[in-house]
């Protein structure tokens, strides 16, 4: 392995409590074992690694960057929020019911240590996600959600982290452990934001989302980051019985975003519905590779992805279906559909289907179009000028997930900022909004 | 108002159109019966400037204007109005917002004062009605899952919110039940005026009980081979299309 995170690996060496010691040389060791992923790494064929290739920094804790002119949804309820990889609690909030906790890992007494310890890591096989191991190798600081059985938390928790851009190739390590007891329910979004301008940062997220039986959570992932950001990292979610995971996925683009979402099926009766959006233009990359487990019977997942890939951008979807043997009547559905707006944006999508159970539905469906002649020359027909009749039908294409989700602070707050994203013209966008 | 001389178009290197004449004057009713692929959609999409549809001579003119130099949105501002013989379905598109942006923009290209969303969404609703379509026909997606019947209303129903000058109807009264042919039949007729000029592509006779037209021709081949008054449909009705053939 090349050593372009070697100061961050021992600088969190340094910064960590002592109890994550173990966690660390955990990943270190898979992380310098095993060799960095190219072109022929099957899971990373069609991604280009080339934005890591160079000497990242971890974060001073000396530093308080300003931030006011970063984005990013004000939602209410408890908002958590970090920059450059450090918790600023000026900017945070805490506003949680009895029976829920938010704990930094920093702050952990032993007690709790011990609880983190319990779970962190648990779902993820960190020899299958190189970078999740880089994430325990690099963890200093992380946030555990712990909501006891049978508590609903109304308001949405909040989880934001930005990147100032102050210093250049700075890398972040981002973590959330969410563990729901049985029968509990919460909403938990997770935001990712940096400015337009200022140096590179390269975040390393990985999200570890633990639902009880009965438990019923809401989780976004808001990939707002633009320009030279690069994020690669992961939502790993492992569902008890008769419990439901509904996980919403953005990606705007930025010069790399590779994201992979696990979700294992543990308990009968479990659901999950994961919808996701990219957005890549200019020269950016997105990858999604999604992979649901199921492992147990009785359960359903429910997967729709619609990515609009412009300009010389490219995407990469991945959807992995893997059917254990006893997992019979499981109901699987996955579709992907992408819109290509220029000739030389670029998506590849590939299904993968592993199904060794027999009594299973599985639908799956994946397409890659450019804009319909006729649809737009029916707008035209109109009087829609050809300009709007674009927008409306680049923001049509995802317009049912954006209806589909739930939050309505969220929505509202998506609405417009991708309504933007296919015109900066208000004359063109006021149909939409 | 429409003006159309020796007219030629090809769609893929096909000659469809071959000479076709046709004169529309403010306020008239024209009915073009013809042939299953004798070109009578194929003169509504060149009117409105379908891509793929290429003209090879001849002229077209609306209120004076050359059509066929204009883009097809300018024809649309100019007052054509051409209801699909298969209306297109826009999933992730609704109905309103669509209405919304037709209506906004022919307005505002015809130097009309812009439309308040109260007011819109009272047309809209009482247009509905007219049409017999349900009001949460507005919140879908353009002709998303509409049955045959209901795009056909719904075209209907943007032709009335959008006011045009000449209306080309594209087989709307085809696969309607009796009740929906009345419909349109009424929605036409109350849109009638001086000014108004219709021309109705349809294969029924029977369209032409409710809405009398002025003129009935007969298309074929690409062009217009006969010309009568409604008594040509009732002719047509009975004898079919053979007969007029040798006569092209
Ligand atoms: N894209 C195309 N490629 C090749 N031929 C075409 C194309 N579009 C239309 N045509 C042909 O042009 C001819 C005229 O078609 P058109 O749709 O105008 O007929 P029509 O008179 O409206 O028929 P109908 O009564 O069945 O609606 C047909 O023979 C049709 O097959
Ligand atoms: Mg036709």
């Amino acid at each position: 392995m090349s050593d372009f995170m070697q100061q961050p690996l021992d600088a969190a060496a340094s910064l960590a409590p002592t109890w994550l010691a173990d966690i660390h040389a955990r990943g270190k060791a898979v992380w310098q074992n095993t060799p960095m992923p190219t072109r022929k790494t099957e899971a990373w064929k069609y991604t280009n690694l080339l934005p890591l290739q160079q000497r990242f920094q971890a974060p001073d804790k000396s530093n308080t960057p300003e931030v006011s002119g970063i984005n990013y949804p004000q939602l209410g309820g408890s908002t958590l929020v970090f920059v450059d990889g450090f918790y600023r609690e000026e900017l945070s909030k805490i506003d949680l019911p009895e029976g829920a906790r938010l704990l930094r890992f920093a702050e952990a007494d032993s007690k709790q240590a011990e609880a983190i310890r319990a779970r962190l890591g648990q779902a993820i096989v960190s020899k299958q996600h190189l970078f999740a191991a880089l994430n325990d190798a690099t963890l200093a600081d992380g946030v555990f959600l712990e909501v006891d059985a049978n508590t609903v938390v109304d308001q949405s928790i909040h989880l934001v982290w930005l990147s100032s851009g102050q210093v250049d190739a700075l890398s972040v390590n981002q973590r959330l452990l969410v563990e729901l007891g049985a029968n509990s329910k919460a909403t938990v979004v997770e935001s990712f934001a940096n400015t337009a301008t200022g140096g590179t940062a390269f975040t390393n997220g990985i999200s570890e989302l633990q639902l009880g039986d009965g438990a019923i959570l809401d989780h976004y992932r808001l990939h707002l980051e633009q320009a030279e950001a690069v994020h690669i990292g992961g939502v790993h979610a492992t569902l008890n019985a008769s419990s439901t995971l509904n996980s919403f996925h953005l990606a705007l683009g930025s010069t790399l975003k590779r994201i992979d979402i696990v979700v294992e099926h543990r308990g009968q009766g479990a659901h999950c519905e994961v919808n996701g959006i990219y957005l890549p233009r200019g020269e950016e990359q997105v990858d999604y590779h999604t992979c649901m487990e199921h492992a147990v019977p009785n359960c359903t997942s429910s997967e729709t992805f619609r990515g609009i890939i412009a300009d010389q951008a490219s995407a990469v979807f991945n959807g992995r279906i893997h059917i254990h043997p006893d997992a019979q009547k499981t109901r699987a559905e996955l579709s992907n559909k992408n819109l290509l707006t220029s000739n030389q944006a670029e998506v590849n999508t590939k299904p993968e289907l592993e199904i060794y159970a027999d009594d299973v539905q599985c639908a799956h469906g994946a397409t890659v179009a450019q804009m319909d002649p006729a649809t737009l020359h029916y707008l035209r027909a109109r009087g829609i000028s050809k300009a709007e009749a674009e927008v409306m039908l680049s923001f049509g294409f995802i317009n049912e997930l954006v209806e589909a989700i739930r939050c309505e602070a969220i929505r509202d707050y998506l609405k417009p900022l991708l309504a933007r994203r296919f015109s900066h013209n208000p004359k063109l966008t006021r149909h939409i909004l | 108002m429409l003006k159309i001389d020796n007219l030629h178009a090809k769609v893929e290197d096909k000659d469809i159109l071959k000479g076709l004449n046709l004169s529309v004057k403010p306020g008239e009713v024209h009915a073009i019966m013809g042939p299953n692929g004798s070109g009578k959609s194929t003169l509504g999409h060149v009117l409105a400037g379908r891509p793929g549809y290429h003209v090879t001579a001849g002229t077209a003119t609306l209120l004076g204007q050359n059509l066929l130099d204009m883009e097809t949105e300018e024809r649309a501002h100019l007052g054509l109005f051409l209801a699909f013989q298969y209306p297109v379905e826009i999933p992730g598109v609704s109905n309103m917002e669509f209405l919304k942006a037709a209506v906004d923009t022919v307005r505002e290209s015809r130097g009309q004062e812009s439309i308040s969303s109260v007011d819109f969404m009272k047309k809209a609703r009482a247009i509905c009605k007219e049409v017999d379509l349900d009001l949460s026909f507005l919140k879908r997606g353009v002709n998303e899952g509409f049955s045959g019947g209901e795009k056909k209303r719904n075209e209907l129903m943007q032709m009335m919110m959008l006011e045009p000058k000449l209306c080309v109807m594209d087989e709307t009264d085809s696969g309607l039940d009796i009740d929906a042919l009345q419909v349109v039949a009424n929605g036409v007729n109350a849109m009638r005026n001086s000014e108004r000029s219709f021309v109705l592509v349809t294969h029924y006779q029977r369209l032409l009980d409710y809405i009398e037209p002025d003129f009935v021709h007969v298309l074929s081949e690409g062009r217009i081979i006969k010309t009568g008054d409604k008594s040509l449909a009732l002719e047509l009705e009975e004898k079919g299309y053979a007969w007029l053939e040798g006569a092209a």
